[in-house]
């Protein structure tokens, strides 16, 4: 095992590769900022470039850079236009979004490199050790117990049922559940609720509802309210502040670990992936915080921010392990790197360790080495991203909803899709106008199908639902959902009680 | 009527629509090997349909008694206050843009939207508007065409040019 680490480690370190895991994160940065192009389709993009390199641990090193950079470059407009363009980033802009709007962008953008660096890091170390011991008990996970996981990730939509709020969240959570079944689910091979549009068979694209939720509700309230953006935009030397107290970093530190391990373990199942390690981690972290530091979650918490940082990161780690030890990608990006690895005639699976070492360890060590790169390159560009905020409104509004239609364009291909996000856009505005909290209702469209889908799968194996007191995991998964949701709740009324007696 | 609970009517009217759609429109079209199935393709917008109703009808009647003082947001009161028309000009100019993208082509399009929703917004140094439109319109499309190989119509269609 040393022989074969020393070996990656003396490939992945040459001047050619380092140039390339530079220009890879560069290049992802930038790209992974456009609403719209995720580290899946950057990846996609440059596979023809990676596969003309010839060689594949190069190759392989560059694609590690793009995948980094653009998953910090996605966080990247998340935190400061409320545009997540990809499911995992969601979960950031929670929180990140928030302290844009206090004035603290460059402490929101370093939190994020961080959390996702220690993530990363924990995910790499992970991987080296655990891999092949982890991949068999991944294959354990069944339809039944994927179903739980998505149950409990559903959990995360307490966190904004905040006082009063706990209907309108569900009813956001099952609008959004409903909008998830609309078009041809991959279980039914039916349309559904089409109303016979040609333009919906395929269903609501995520990025078009995501950027209807967040991005254009909040563009249209700058523009109702010019007072809105003074509170983002005026103060730039704050704005330009990476500076973490150490208050601040003794906050977070402790969640970066837990959430970095606990999103690797998520991300080795197949299928489950960075978007529910995102969602989950804010979910725990904000029901373990204390009742003070509670209420901050979806204010501007600098722990549910450094959460879903950390366990999208060290997730995506996670899913190497399923595709290095076993051959199987546990998600889109893993798929598209799978194709990569094939046409550069390497086949991941059992036989890659011992067959090809320097492929296998150079894999793991130029994914270590990209998130280094990225957080060596990014902090001292973080003033830079973040003077974006001091742009005059008058362009900056019409250039976040022009890069807004083109994240919905760019995804489909096709400009209905953007009348769909303008009406979309309408009805959340209005939808907010009345307080009805947005994010359960995205957290509801993304699980939505994953749940169904897993639910019909554990139903016709069991014939029925006998899986939920048959399988012991599945029943331990729904308890903790049912506790994550009981729990918060109880200790409120309990708040809420010693403070009106006094 | 507060506007939430207005909002909760229309949903509930429209969850009641899904749930017609769900429990008496769907299960007809079902192929005969699908029926033997435990979980219908009707099945899910069944029990969120029932879920909905409850749900929309809980926030309607205010069962929950909500707080309504969110001081962040918009107070739909003080409407007046408002930009509104500048808002509801930016909404009809978006959908201006996505009917016009393929016929008037993605580099004019993009260009009007952006200088149009600039000095919508009270930007008057025009040349500067102009300049940043373009370079920003140019930009974009080499970026997403050529570089990224995404193809996007750059001219208008009585160009015919691809």
């Amino acid at each position: 095992m040393i022989e074969g680490f020393l070996l990656g480690l003396y490939t992945a370190l040459s001047v050619k590769n380092m140039l390339m895991v530079i220009g890879g994160c560069i290049i992802g940065t930038f790209i992974g900022m456009l609403p719209g192009l995720g580290p899946m389709s950057i990846i996609a993009i440059m596979i023809p470039v990676a596969i003309s390199i010839g060689e594949p641990a190069a190759a392989l090193i560059l694609l590690a850079g793009v995948y980094y950079g653009a998953v910090f470059g996605g966080s990247t407009s998340s935190i400061l236009i409320n545009a997540p363009g990809v499911a995992s980033t969601v979960a950031t802009s929670f929180d990140g979004y928030p302290l844009t709007r206090q004035g603290k962008a460059g402490k929101a953008l370093t939190i994020a490199a961080i959390a996702s660096f220690a993530g990363g890091t924990v995910g790499a170390l992970l991987l080296v050790f655990f891999a092949p011991a982890l991949a068999s008990v991944a294959l354990l996970f069944h339809s039944s117990e994927y179903f739980a996981l998505m149950v409990v990730g559903l959990s995360a939509i307490a966190a904004f049922a905040g006082s009063g709020q706990v209907t309108k969240a569900l009813l956001m959570t099952v609008v959004g559940l409903a909008l998830a079944t609309v078009g041809e689910g991959a279980q039914f091979n039916m349309p559904r609720f089409t109303m016979g549009i040609m333009d919906l068979q395929s269903g609501i694209g995520f990025i078009t509802l995501a950027m209807a939720m967040f991005a254009i509700p909040e563009t249209l309230f700058l523009v109702l309210d010019p007072s809105r953006s003074g509170k983002a935009g005026s103060k730039q030397s704050d704005i330009t502040n990476l500076r973490i107290t150490k208050d601040e970093a003794k906050k977070i530190a402790p969640v970066i670990g837990r959430q970095s391990l606990q999103g690797f373990l998520i991300g080795v199942m197949p299928g489950a992936g960075a978007t529910i390690a995102s969602f989950l981690g804010y979910a725990v972290e904000r029901n373990i915080a204390p009742q003070e530091e509670r209420k901050e979650f979806g204010k501007g918490s600098v722990k549910g921010l450094a959460a879903p940082e950390s366990a999208n990161n060290a997730a995506c780690t996670g899913s190497f392990v399923p595709l290095l030890t076993l051959g199987i990608p546990g998600s889109g990006t893993t798929a598209i790197l799978l194709g990569a690895l094939i046409a550069l005639n390497v086949s991941p699976g059992p036989r890659l360790m011992q067959d090809q070492p320097e492929i296998f360890w150079s894999v793991i060590i130029s994914m270590y080495i990209g998130n280094v790169v990225l957080l060596i390159l990014n902090l001292p560009l973080i003033p830079y991203i973040a003077k974006v905020l001091t742009v005059p409104r008058t362009f900056l509004i019409p250039f976040i909803l022009f890069f807004t239609l083109m994240g919905a364009y760019i995804g489909q291909n096709n400009a209905t899709e953007l009348l769909f996000l303008v009406g979309l856009g309408v009805a959340a505005t209005i939808l907010r106008f009345a307080s009805f909290p947005l994010a359960p209702l995205l957290i509801g469209f993304i699980l939505g199908p994953m749940l169904e889908d897993n639910f019909s799968r554990a139903t016709q194996l069991y014939d029925g639902v006998s899986f939920i007191w048959e399988r012991p995991m599945t029943a331990i998964l729904l308890g903790i959902a049912v506790l994550l949701i009981v729990l918060p709740a109880m200790r409120s009324r309990k708040v809420s009680k010693e403070v009106a007696s006094g | 009527m507060a506007l939430d609970r207005w909002l909760a009517l229309f949903i509930a009217l429209i969850f009641l629509i899904y749930g017609y759609t769900a429990f008496f429109q769907m299960d007809g079209l079902l192929p005969p090997i699908l029926q033997r199935n435990p979980v219908w393709p009707s099945t899910f917008p069944k029990i969120l349909s029932v879920i909905g109703v409850f749900g929309a009808l809980f926030v309607l009647m205010n069962i929950e008694k909500t707080d309504r003082q969110i001081s962040d947001d918009i107070i739909v009161k003080n409407w007046r206050l408002y930009k509104i028309f500048d808002a509801l000009t930016l909404i009809v100019g978006m959908v201006i843009y996505a009917l016009t993208l393929r016929s008037l082509g993605f580099l004019a399009a993009t260009f009007l939207f952006l200088s149009l929703g600039a000095a919508l917004l009270g930007e008057r140094r025009f040349l500067l508007l102009i300049v940043v439109s373009g370079m920003a319109s140019y930009g974009i499309w080499y970026l997403v065409d050529s570089v990224l190989g995404i193809y996007m119509t750059p001219f208008p269609i009585f160009l015919n040019v691809s």
